[in-house]
């Protein structure tokens, strides 16, 4: 864009807005170190909920039952999400049309149908809700958005390449691997990264698909929010933005080096 | 493609073996408990399973509703679950419990006399009682100065705002019907108008509906009275002695809670271990320390006597967990409304999303 | 025998997989399998079953009665229930319009600044869009409540004599969603801004337009896709939203998706719960229809 630097007023709206988005955050973490129990005034600076948290073997079991879910719906779902992207944006089928309303069905789905259908379909075929319901769920509603991922990248995509590397010699499987997969690579794990955190968030789906003892991260913080209002959440939530903070930082600092 | 399709295959079916699978005929290693939030002592959790070896999954609702809801979908996987006295004969009429051998119970002689065979599971054939209790009023006495003594006081318009009710429809209408003179029961269209025009009247004093935590409202100052249960309340009274529990004019729910078994659950020998734990008297005490509701474990609070006389006074002295003669004949009981539920529930959802 | 057999599938095999190298649809068709295999099991077979359930009827204790009946979608058109619906939708266009209006500068800022400045900014906008968002509603919990840090300062400087009531009221049940959605506005608005050529900016510049000029008749219109991908992905869920009126509302305000779980899981009428979700989703893809047919996807905005 321009190098004429933007407006005073536009500044000034972007800080405003940004203390809008990060107060609360921060007001959040602040109140962790709260020792009231009901954390409605300020009493004095404690660690004690943060010890709580560590000792908390619910929240330890949801984060566990959480990550299991993310990382096997995350893989399982680029996979099938990825293959639809090259077939819907390199082919064309009978059925195609069918086939793309049918892949963006669960994004334009309310999260309250698709979980109410979910816990129907999982009773009538009898089926206990556990890990494994969450899980199936979840694979359901991140093929789409892999697929939408990859496909955006995919519309760069030289044809070229591919047909140098057949020319000389390699067959279609060697193709992909070695030619087409390191291309489309970053857009893959971009959808990667996007279904991992869909699937880390959820809510709405896992707590109609969920059973005994599958509690996920969402649901305990829910839980905690409505019952247990202590200084546990606030500390729960600040090591969750923590861990995003890392995280993100790590992959946007990789990025740079790449560049 | 194919190796991909395959590989797929076999992740879900691994996923799906290592995650459902879990005790067949062997002896089971864990069992699943399904109970109402703030209700079962952790210390009570912990102490099973150091015991007896078996794991505990602890999950919870928050209304008698959800409980029901979730086991008519079927295919739950709850071993244990605490419904109330309604619940047991809805569930009871469809066939949803499995029938309980009272001879793998044998802590069941512990519970009171007055408890066994109640309205709701004659000879107790699918239950046996956890808790018992009553929702009445509960009243921030620093910040209600005018006496409170009935249901009907909640409409005076100096409270706008400032009441909290369970998120119950049954408990709410139920309060409404009576405060008009009708049973709380009540499957009559014309009793129920009149009823939901009573309700809507008292919609601007509601602040919120709450069956989570219901003292977290009052503890925080949101509220100032409202309805709750009589453990709740006692909790809150001990965080804030300023928080009062009332026995209203008209009367108050009372309502038994139980220990069931689901038609189906996967764990059954662990699900009677954990239930005749429960009902060992030193196990029981754990529950009235932490949520003092109303134990109908006689053999508890006889430990108790004779354990702590301290605290037994107080427990036996403090209305909310021993009401006295003249409260019991006010309180009623809930029971099914059959098909007049969906009245019921239609006047709710009016009442609730209007605006 | 054996023999026969084995050769016949081994011939099979080789006729699919030179039918799979040279028939470019069969390709295709192989990819997209999986996809159509798994969203059929796991989507289109339990959207049918809702269907079919909203057309049964609820027994007397709740459970289903496989009793062929329409009542359930006649009950719908009662006012009581069309009011829940016109609410849901004035909420979630409330919010949609208020995180466009809230958005737009900041998108529009950050994509003006210099691209080292712009990693960072993008950064801090991606943090809250990655944390859970029940913490960051629980956050405006801890600032509205009546004891709450909102009426606790204003109380203090003595801006106010007594406590604001927002916390339980469908206020905010608002400010909560829009808080919730401003990220997803936010981030397609930045995308579709930042794609917009300089040269076109400049050559109006040059050719003497002034700067509010330039915005209104190309800018503006050029970051329609980030409006409309941006809309989309904020009015759907926001439609469906039961969780923010959950716990903000206090069980006081009923939202679609509020009723819906109500009547799965407290009035257990599924039935009744299977033909409201319906309505949510064919109004939901009336709506994506509409948008789309204006602007498309926005798809190429996701990279």
């Amino acid at each position: 864009m321009s190098e004429k630097k933007p407006a005073l007023w536009l500044r000034m709206y972007a800080i405003l807005a940004y203390a809008y988005i990060y107060l609360p955050i921060l007001l959040l973490i602040i109140f962790s170190f709260n020792s009231q129990k009901i954390n409605v005034r300020w009493e004095g600076f404690t660690f004690y909920w943060y010890g709580e948290l560590l000792h908390d073997q619910e929240v330890l079991l949801a984060t566990r039952n959480t990550l299991i879910i993310a990382f096997i719906s995350t893989i399982v779902s680029t996979v099938i999400g990825t293959f639809a992207a090259l077939a819907l944006q390199r082919y064309r089928f009978p059925g195609y049309t069918l086939a793309e309303s049918t892949l963006y069905i669960p994004v334009i789905i309310p999260e309250v149908v698709m979980g109410i259908s979910l816990l129907v379909f999982f009773a009538q075929i009898g089926m206990r809700l556990g890990l494994a319901t969450i899980t199936l769920a979840h694979i359901a509603f991140n093929i789409p958005f892999v697929a939408l991922v990859v496909r955006a990248r995919l519309h760069g995509f030289d044809k070229a390449i591919e047909e140098a590397s057949m020319d000389l010699g390699a067959n279609e499987v060697q193709t992909f691997i070695r030619v087409t997969l390191p291309t489309i690579m970053p857009g893959v794990l971009a959808g990667a990264m996007l279904a991992f955190t869909l699937s880390l968030d959820d809510y709405v789906i896992t707590y109609f698909t969920a059973g005994p003892g599958s509690t996920t991260l969402p649901l305990r913080v829910f839980s905690m929010v409505r019952f247990a209002v202590t200084p546990e959440v606030n500390a729960l939530s600040a090591l969750w933005i923590l861990t995003v903070f890392i995280v993100l930082g790590m992959s946007q600092m990789i990025q740079q080096r790449q560049k | 493609m194919k190796g991909k399709v395959q590989l797929f295959i076999i992740m879900v079916t691994l996923t799906i073996l290592a995650t459902a699978c879990s005790g067949g005929t062997a002896k089971s290693t864990e069992v699943n408990l399904y109970a109402w939030s703030e209700y079962v002592p952790q210390a009570l959790l912990d102490g099973f399973t150091e015991k007896i070896g078996i794991k505990i999954n602890y999950d919870t609702y928050s209304s008698n509703e959800e409980l029901l809801a979730k086991m008519q979908a079927g295919a739950s996987g709850y071993d244990v679950i605490i419904p109330s006295d309604y619940i047991v004969s809805i569930m009871a009429k469809q066939g949803m419990m499995e029938k309980l051998d009272l001879n793998k119970l044998p802590n069941f002689k512990n519970v009171g006399e007055e408890f066994k065979n109640l309205s709701f599971d004659p000879g107790n054939q699918y239950t046996v009682p956890y808790q018992w209790g009553t929702s009445c009023m509960v009243i921030d006495t620093d910040k209600v100065t005018s006496p409170i003594t009935k249901w009907a006081d909640f409409w005076k318009p100096e409270f706008n705002g400032k009441i909290v009710l369970l998120d119950d429809e049954r408990e709410v209408l139920g309060m409404v019907l009576k405060v008009l003179g009708y049973s709380n029961n009540s499957k009559d269209p014309a009793q129920l108008e009149e009823a939901k025009n009573k309700f809507l009247e008292l919609m601007p004093n509601v602040k919120l509906f709450d069956s989570d935590s219901p003292k977290t409202a009052l503890l925080s100052g949101e509220v100032w009275l409202g309805q709750t249960w009589n453990g709740e309340a006692a909790i809150a009274h001990s965080e804030n002695p300023a928080i009062d529990y009332v026995f209203p004019e008209e009367g108050c729910t009372m309502w038994f809670d139980n220990l069931a078994i689901p038609k189906g659950a996967p764990h059954q020998d662990a699900a009677f271990e954990l239930i005749n734990f429960i009902l060992d008297p030193e196990q029981s005490l754990l529950i009235t320390g932490e949520f003092p509701y109303s134990n109908p474990n006689k053999a508890a609070l006889d430990l108790l006597r004779t354990k702590d006389q301290e605290k037994y006074q107080a427990y036996m002295e403090f209305a909310a967990t021993n009401p006295p003669a003249d409260v019991l004949k006010r309180l009623y009981m809930i029971e099914d409304v059959g098909e007049a539920t969906e009245m019921w529930d239609r006047i709710w959802t009016e009442v609730k999303g209007g605006e | 025998m054996m023999e026969h057999i084995s050769a016949e599938r081994t011939s099979l095999k080789i006729r699919l997989i030179k039918r799979l190298r040279e028939d470019p649809s069969a390709q295709g068709i192989a990819l997209i399998s999986p996809t159509m295999i798994y969203l059929g099991i796991f989507m289109l077979i339990p959207l049918l079953l809702v269907v079919v359930l909203s057309l049964m009827t609820r027994g007397p204790y709740g459970n289903v009665v496989y009793r062929l009946n329409l009542a359930n979608y006649l009950r719908l058109v009662d006012m009581l229930y069309l009011r829940i619906l016109g609410y849901s939708l004035r909420t979630a266009a409330i919010t949609t319009v208020a995180c466009i209006f809230i958005g737009y500068p900041l998108a529009y800022y950050i994509a003006r600044i210099p691209a080292k400045q712009r990693s960072l900014l993008l950064f801090l906008i991606l943090i809250p869009f990655w944390t859970n968002f029940i913490i960051r509603i629980y956050a405006w919990i801890m600032i509205l409540r009546t004891e709450g840090i909102l009426n606790g300062i204003l109380l203090n400087l003595g801006v106010i004599k007594l406590p604001l009531d927002i916390l339980y009221t469908p206020l905010a049940v608002q400010i909560g969603m829009i808080y919730e959605f401003l990220p997803f506005m936010v981030l397609p608005l930045y995308t579709s801004l930042e794609k917009i050529e300089m040269a076109q900016l400049e050559a109006a510049a040059d050719l003497g337009a002034p700067p509010g000029r330039a915005f209104w008749r190309i800018t503006l219109p050029l970051s329609v896709p980030g409006m409309v991908a941006g809309s989309i992905l904020v009015f759907i869920p926001a439609m469906g939203m039961f969780v923010v009126p959950d716990l903000m509302g206090g069980a006081k305000t009923i939202l679609v998706g509020n009723l819906i779980r109500n009547q799965f899981l407290t009035a257990r009428d599924w039935p009744f719960g299977s033909a409201a979700s319906m309505l949510l989703l064919i109004l939901t893809l009336l709506v994506t229809l509409v948008y789309t047919r204006k602007a498309g996807f926005g798809e190429e905005l996701l990279i």
